[in-house]
């Protein structure tokens, strides 16, 4: 029987493993299913604070949250997904796979750097995962600067979101409700948003390829 | 409460202006409706601003919205700017019959009035947010490849840039808990002042530094600014105008209330430091490429982001005189920006080119547009009376007074940088000789006008705007018409909004008190 400090911790390993996963595979499909499992490690964190406290809000929320990122996201970028066997693999990346798991790794031990006031402030067992959730923050954003694929960039645009919502239950137990709602409801249109401009550039553009878009520059 | 209405109006006003938009009834008269909608929205700043400044702060919702002397003056100017765009009744360069531009155009009016009477961080995160969502689509309204280029990189800069914002917002509150606060008050504005000095300072630091670079990408600071000049440039000229002229100016709101905040707890060096960076460095890159500028409406957009950056610089200097003149400035550019985007989208559908040297002697052929034009340039390159000039004369002082005179060299000697590009660009474009030969590309428009579809053929950046549409009374000439000109009913807007920049320019009466008032708010009594 595992206690809810070693379950939090399982949970954010799978929660890292899968932004690493992201980064690595090339194919979209296994992306988009990386990130189904990251929001059930996503949700399963924030439903062990939540059990550990024996608060029943925090575990509705990480209901709510689980369905909105392991269920509702992932499903509008899978539709953003082209049956074409050359739309569903990863263009060539600015960094390549092998450098870019380097580079994850490095994110890592950054983010163990940066976070060491965080924790210092309330140094509990649950606050001691914040490095992880940052780490997720820092692979996001790498995975949006160098990866040209529309669909890949969204993944990475919701890496970084899971990564700052985890943050934000490891660290102060969630934001009050009505923000957290707002910002819930506002990252949901933008992967709207970004699915219905990723349909526009394929009838447009004829591909998803943001290396076809080099137009606008000085 | 008549004060809890004043500061659910701004946003309810618009809001409603929006669903009758998205019914049958109110789409036909959309010009109407938008000028309505503005003018009430005025009235209401107005009316809120003369109650914050005779009797202090007014909040509602909990607290949810709150309104003090320099939400008031930020509201004016959203007001001010969007009356403008409506009454200038633009719509070049705007699909017929799009059921959703006007819907998207009051909610994002809607949006930004949210964001200046947030009276909490989460909120006013949210309010930013939210304009990004409901401009996506305005940026890539014309569905061109670069229109689309530039809405994708607007999105997704932005949406990081502002995520970055949410890091912060988020390690904020968690230092504001451990301070004894809890719950939504937490990130109240006067909650977080009133409490700075119990923050941890190591996680506030690393806090607001995120808040600012987030919300400094919005206001198009570098490094997260590449989105700017793209999406300025494709969308249509009413939405670059409300984009440049206030967009920019409410995320520096943003940048203003997170370093009241940061100044309290952590003491003003810190963020003074940082400020100082990203205003120097976006001086320096909007200086560079304008000198490299073909484009009118990119050099539209570099300037804009010369103007941010100088207001960056204000606000890092933060005393009251140095707020008193980016709030100044923030007015005074947000008008001439306006009118100078404005009469681009005429001139773009006039000479069907948006390359500066394909337009010749401007003035002598259109004088009323190339006169528009001309003045506005002269206000924004700062030339007296304008109120620019007045500001930009505040900031020198300021920061002179302050002795960061080494910050005043480098800055105005970019400023030059600026003025030199602008100046020479635009009085080619107004006095210059004849054109130059027409490029393949223009000679493609007219094929395109008739497509019904404005993709834009391969080729530089100039040439992917999208061609012009005549309406169905004009001759269908749309390469080079022979002599058009602004209409009346289009100018008179324009100039009184020029002429409201030049008496701002000389006394700031009758707004002198809300001014000082809101000065006082964000620099203190200094």
């Amino acid at each position: 029987m595992i206690d809810h400090i070693q379950a939090l911790h399982l949970a954010a390993g799978v929660f890292l493993l899968t932004a690493v996963g992201a980064l690595w595979r090339r194919q979209l499909p296994a992306k988009v299913r990386l990130l189904v499992v990251q929001g059930v490690a996503l949700a399963a964190m924030i439903g062990i604070i939540g059990a550990q406290r024996a608060d029943l809000e925090l575990l509705a929320v990480a209901l709510g949250l689980g369905v909105l990122r392991a269920g509702v996201m992932p499903a509008l970028i899978r539709r953003a997904l082209v049956p074409l066997p050359q739309e569903q693999r990863e263009t060539r990346p600015v960094v390549d796979v092998a450098t870019s798991l380097l580079a994850a790794a490095l994110l890592t031990l950054l983010a163990y750097a940066v976070t060491r006031p965080l924790v210092a402030l309330d140094p509990t067992p649950i606050t001691a995962v914040l490095p992880v959730a940052v780490a997720v923050v820092l692979i996001g954003f790498f995975t949006l600067t160098t990866r040209r694929r529309a669909l890949s960039q969204m993944v990475g645009f919701l890496l970084l979101d899971n990564g700052i919502t985890a943050t934000a239950f490891l660290a102060a137990g969630g934001i009050p409700l009505v923000v957290e709602v707002g910002v819930s409801f506002d990252v949901l249109l933008i992967v709207l948003v970004l699915q219905m401009l990723t349909r526009r550039l394929r009838a447009t553009v004829g591909t998803t390829d943001l290396n076809e878009l080099r137009e606008l520059r000085d | 409460m008549p004060t809890t209405l004043l500061l659910f109006a701004p946003i309810g006003l618009p809001l409603l202006a929006a669903v009758s938009q998205a019914t049958g009834g109110g789409r036909r008269w959309s010009t109407a409706v938008g000028v309505a909608t503005s003018v009430l929205l005025l009235t209401a700043a107005a009316a809120l601003a003369t109650e914050v400044t005779r009797s202090g702060p007014v909040e509602a919702a909990g607290g949810l919205l709150s309104a003090d002397a320099l939400s008031g003056w930020m509201l004016l100017v959203v007001g001010a700017v969007a009356l403008l765009v409506f009454a200038s009744g633009d719509r070049h360069g705007v699909r017929r019959n799009s059921r959703w531009y006007p819907i998207q155009l009051h909610l994002f009016i809607a949006a930004m009035a949210t964001a200046v009477l947030a009276g909490n961080l989460g909120v006013l995160w949210v309010a930013v947010e939210a304009t990004t969502i409901v401009t996506a689509f305005l940026v890539g309204h014309h569905r061109t490849r670069t229109a689309l280029e530039a809405a994708w990189k607007y999105v997704v800069l932005c949406s990081v840039a502002i995520a970055l914002a949410l890091l912060g917002t988020i390690l904020l509150y968690y230092a504001a808990r451990h301070a004894g606060l809890s719950g939504i008050s937490a990130l109240d504005w006067s909650q977080l002042a009133a409490h700075a000095g119990e923050l941890d300072p190591a996680v506030t630091r690393i806090a607001v530094g995120l808040a600012v670079l987030g919300f400094g990408a919005k206001a198009g600071l570098v490094p997260l600014h590449a989105w700017l000049p793209d999406a300025h440039s494709q969308a249509p000229a009413p939405i670059s105008a409300l984009m440049s002229g206030v967009l920019l100016s409410v995320a520096l709101y943003a940048v203003l209330r997170v370093k009241l905040v940061a100044d309290a707890a952590l003491g003003p060096a810190y963020l003074r430091t940082l400020l100082l960076i990203l205003a120097l460095a976006t001086l320096a890159v909007a200086a560079v490429l304008l000198l490299t500028q073909r484009d009118y409406k990119r050099l539209l957009a570099y300037s804009s982001m010369e103007h941010m950056g100088l207001m960056a610089l204000g606000v890092a200097v933060g005393t009251k005189v140095a707020i008193a003149a980016v709030l100044l400035h923030i007015a005074g550019h947000g008008l001439a920006k306006t009118v100078a985007f404005l009469s681009s989208g005429h001139l773009l559908h006039q000479e069907g080119t948006s390359q500066i040297a394909q337009v010749r002697g401007l003035l002598s052929r259109a004088p009323v547009l190339g006169g528009v034009f001309g003045v506005a340039t002269l206000a924004l390159l700062g030339l007296p009376p304008s109120a620019l000039f007045a500001s930009e004369l505040g900031l020198a002082r300021a920061l002179a007074a302050d002795g960061l005179g080494w910050v005043l060299v480098v800055a105005f000697g970019l400023v030059l940088v600026a003025f030199a590009a602008i100046g020479t660009r635009t009085a080619g474009m107004l006095l210059g000789g004849p054109a130059a030969p027409v490029v393949p590309v223009d000679a493609e428009a007219p094929a395109l006008v008739g497509a019904g579809v404005t993709a834009a053929p391969a080729g530089g950046a100039g040439s992917t705007v999208p061609a012009p549409r005549p309406r169905a009374s004009e001759s269908p000439s749309p390469a080079r018409p022979a002599r058009v000109d602004l209409p009346r009913t289009a100018a008179i807007p324009l100039v009184i909004g020029l002429i409201v920049v030049a008496v701002l320019g000389v006394t700031t009466w009758p707004l002198t008190d809300l001014l000082t008032a809101a000065a006082t708010v964000a620099g203190g009594g200094s």
